[in-house]
């Protein structure tokens, strides 16, 4: 989960990295009231910074520098509903402004490739670091990290070096890094970026915008991360299928999926779309990837079927089962019941391919349902092709 | 031969005597696993009747395991939140091999335990794998043992369910050995890893490698391929639908920005001489030809 700039404010300063005041306001009267509070440690100056997750939004008009209470208001007011890159801004950050003297670029991130962690540190920040490390490589540290050691003083002052700061600046960042790995560690992050790291006029060294990108997986030991859910921004149907505990993701198409096993529903996906360009000119195409896992029972199999059934798009269905360790006659049973569960709530024809464990007990059962909105098909393109046909009717 | 698996491996279970544990070592015994013992410190001195009659000892430690039974491999059900202590037993007991099933492990975890395993003697699978299967020799997972039988393809795959459904397809040539390396940002073994041991193993003559979007494994995969592999190698890439920045099922299947997409993958191996298929039953129609023009 990536998080809002605020949150990552927050999160930073419950770890002791140095940030300016900032609060979230919703709506142009909390920004001003925001702006009172926080303006008065900055001579009433704040700056009011859209919340999107997304980048470029300096350039689309998102942050203004207000000079009082009432133009952080009117700021507010103009950035509040604005669209940045297809990201609707429903909330804005009030934050001190502060007077910089220098900007640096500073992150921290999981490294597939390595298999470790690695540090990325630059003298030249507020700039996009993307076309910083494209145009000028040698002007961005690069410097693994031992995911069992960490940054420590030692690294700190390697990254710093890498980075070719002088000494007397390096002294003052180095310590900040460090802080900034306890995030990391501490928070079960995979991103920890500070675009601008900067170096005030009064020489504090501050961390002025932060990205952080949570690990999904450590939530049981995160109790907290629970709370940045971003519920305005979420699509309905996958909140809905978060509830349910189904792994789910909108697309924009109008064959429904359901398979087992993350791999195969990709493929699935992967295959209803090339039926659909083979098939039907490119009408039919996946609306969404939905993974059932290994179980299938009929409830989880109910419960896929309801909230794919939700997405009003969706024409067509194609369950994609292989089973494994879960039998086909299990499956089939599921089907079953998800149909007698929804009754006349089911409406839109359901393709069905089953192999592997107990296929054969499967697709009898199926065939004894006869049920007018079921078809079996023997293969997964054979199947893929009816969906996307049904689908493009 | 096979690799990293046979019919001599002796095989403990971490997390033997939890529901999952229990269900997939009864499978594994089933499809002939040696089986030498369980671990679990709450319950070392007992022993666990399963199906068929097989007396299962269970042991206080991966070290105790081992020096009571000779075992060298450990297949792992252990929880997310206990599943790095564990693994870091098993590499300091020495275990050859240990396997790790569990899905859904914090990934600081599995780079601190990587990490920490990556100079010693173990070969760690997964996180997030169905494990290692040599059909007819041994099965340390939870790979269905009766898709295919022995064989002389070798399987490399990050995905569980379309390691069965090629398995499924292939299953008139049968399997040397098929990998799950599983669907983690972070894994201990990966497709280069298999496809080097394929190339070197007498008993597997053409190699299919599954990958899906995220990260660059696929692309370092392929590179290795066109330097060091002279079998022939299949793929199959599973993803091109998928939108940026979304997860997709596994932890470790994010399209970021413009890397890790399936495209970019298939470029790649193809760039590197291997065949890729757009639907799996494409890919293993490949294989069918290869294995065909071997024979003859």
């Amino acid at each position: 989960m990536d998080l809002f700039e605020y949150q990552a404010r927050d999160v930073f300063e419950k770890h002791a990295v140095p940030v300016l005041a900032g609060a979230v306001a919703t709506t142009p009267q909390e920004a001003r009231q925001a702006a009172e509070t926080i303006g008065a440690k900055s001579g009433g100056v704040t700056v009011v910074k859209a919340q999107v997750k997304t980048g470029g939004r300096g350039k689309a008009g998102g942050v203004k520098v207000a000079k009082s209470a009432d133009e952080a208001e009117q700021y507010a007011q103009d950035i509040l509903g604005m669209d940045i890159k297809g990201h609707t801004v429903h909330k804005v950050m009030i934050a001190q402004g502060a007077k910089i003297a220098e900007e640096y670029y500073f992150s921290i991130l999981l490294d597939r490739t390595n298999r470790a962690i690695l540090a990325m540190c630059s003298k030249e920040g507020g700039v996009d670091i993307e076309t910083l490390a494209e145009e000028r490589p040698e002007a961005l540290a690069r410097v693994a990290v031992d995911p069992n050691v960490g940054i420590d003083d030692a690294k700190a002052r390697e990254i710093v070096e890498e980075a070719g700061f002088d000494a007397g600046t390096g002294e003052k960042v180095a310590p900040v890094l460090k802080t900034l790995w306890t995030v990391y560690s501490e928070e079960d992050a995979t991103l920890v970026e500070v675009n601008p790291l900067v170096m005030t006029e009064d020489g504090d060294v501050l961390a002025l915008d932060g990205k952080v990108t949570l690990d999904a997986n450590a939530d049981f030991r995160q109790p907290d991360h629970a709370d940045f859910e971003d519920e305005a921004s979420t699509d309905p149907l996958e909140a809905k299928a978060k509830k349910l505990g189904l792994n789910y993701v909108k697309l924009d198409g109008n064959v429904g999926i359901i398979g087992n096993g993350a791999g195969l529903v990709m493929s699935t996906l992967d295959v209803v779309a090339y039926a659909g360009e083979e098939h039907t000119g490119g009408t039919a195409k996946p609306a969404n990837f939905l993974d059932i896992g290994g179980g299938a029972s009929a409830e989880v199999m109910a419960n896929g079927l309801d909230v794919i059934l939700g997405d009003e798009q969706v024409k067509a269905v194609f369950v994609n089962v292989f089973g494994g360790i879960t039998a086909c006659d299990a499956v089939a049973n599921g089907i079953k019941g998800a149909l007698e569960t929804l009754g006349d709530q089911a409406t839109k024809p359901l393709v069905v391919r089953l192999d592997g464990n107990n296929v054969e007990a499967g697709r009898q059962i199926l065939a004894d349902l006869d049920h007018p909105l079921v078809s079996i098909e023997e293969t997964m393109d054979g199947a893929a092709k009816k969906a996307a046909e049904l689908a493009a009717k | 031969m096979a690799i990293f698996l046979n019919e001599n491996s002796k095989v403990i279970v971490q997390g033997m005597t939890g529901s999952e544990g229990m269900k997939h070592t009864t499978r594994m015994l089933a499809s002939g696993t040696t089986i030498v013992g369980g671990v679990n410190p709450k319950k070392a001195g007992q022993t666990v009747d399963f199906e068929g009659g097989q007396q299962i000892p269970v042991f206080g430690s991966v070290a105790e395991a081992m020096k009571e039974t000779g075992a060298n491999v450990s297949v792992l059900f252990v929880p997310p939140a206990f599943a790095k202590s564990a693994v870091v037993e098993a590499v300091d007991a020495g275990i050859e091999l240990a396997v790790v099933i569990t899905e859904g492990i914090a990934v600081k975890d599995t780079a601190e335990f990587y990490n920490y395993a990556k100079d010693s003697s173990t070969r760690i699978v997964g996180p997030n794998c169905p494990g290692v299967i040599s059909p007819g020799k041994s099965n340390a997972g939870i790979i269905p043992a009766d898709i295919a039988e022995a064989g002389r393809i070798g399987l490399v795959s990050k995905s569980g369910t379309l390691t069965y459904q090629m398995m499924y397809e292939l299953r008139d040539f049968g399997f040397s050995t098929a990998v799950g390396i599983g669907g983690d940002p972070i894994v201990g073994t990966t497709h280069i890893d298999c496809l080097q041991a394929f190339e070197d193993d007498p008993e597997t003559d053409a190699i299919v490698m599954i990958g899906e979007i995220g990260g660059d494994a696929e692309e370092r995969a392929a590179e290795y391929i066109k330097a060091n592999v002279t079998k022939p190698v299949v793929g199959y890439v599973a993803g091109f639908t998928a939108p940026e920045g979304k997860t997709m099922g596994h932890a470790g299947a994010i399209v970021s920005g413009s890397s890790g997409t399936a495209a970019a993958k298939k470029e790649a191996l193809e760039a590197a001489g291997v065949k890729v298929g757009k639907t799996p039953s494409e890919t293993a129609d490949f294989m069918r030809e290869i294995m065909k023009d071997l024979s003859s």
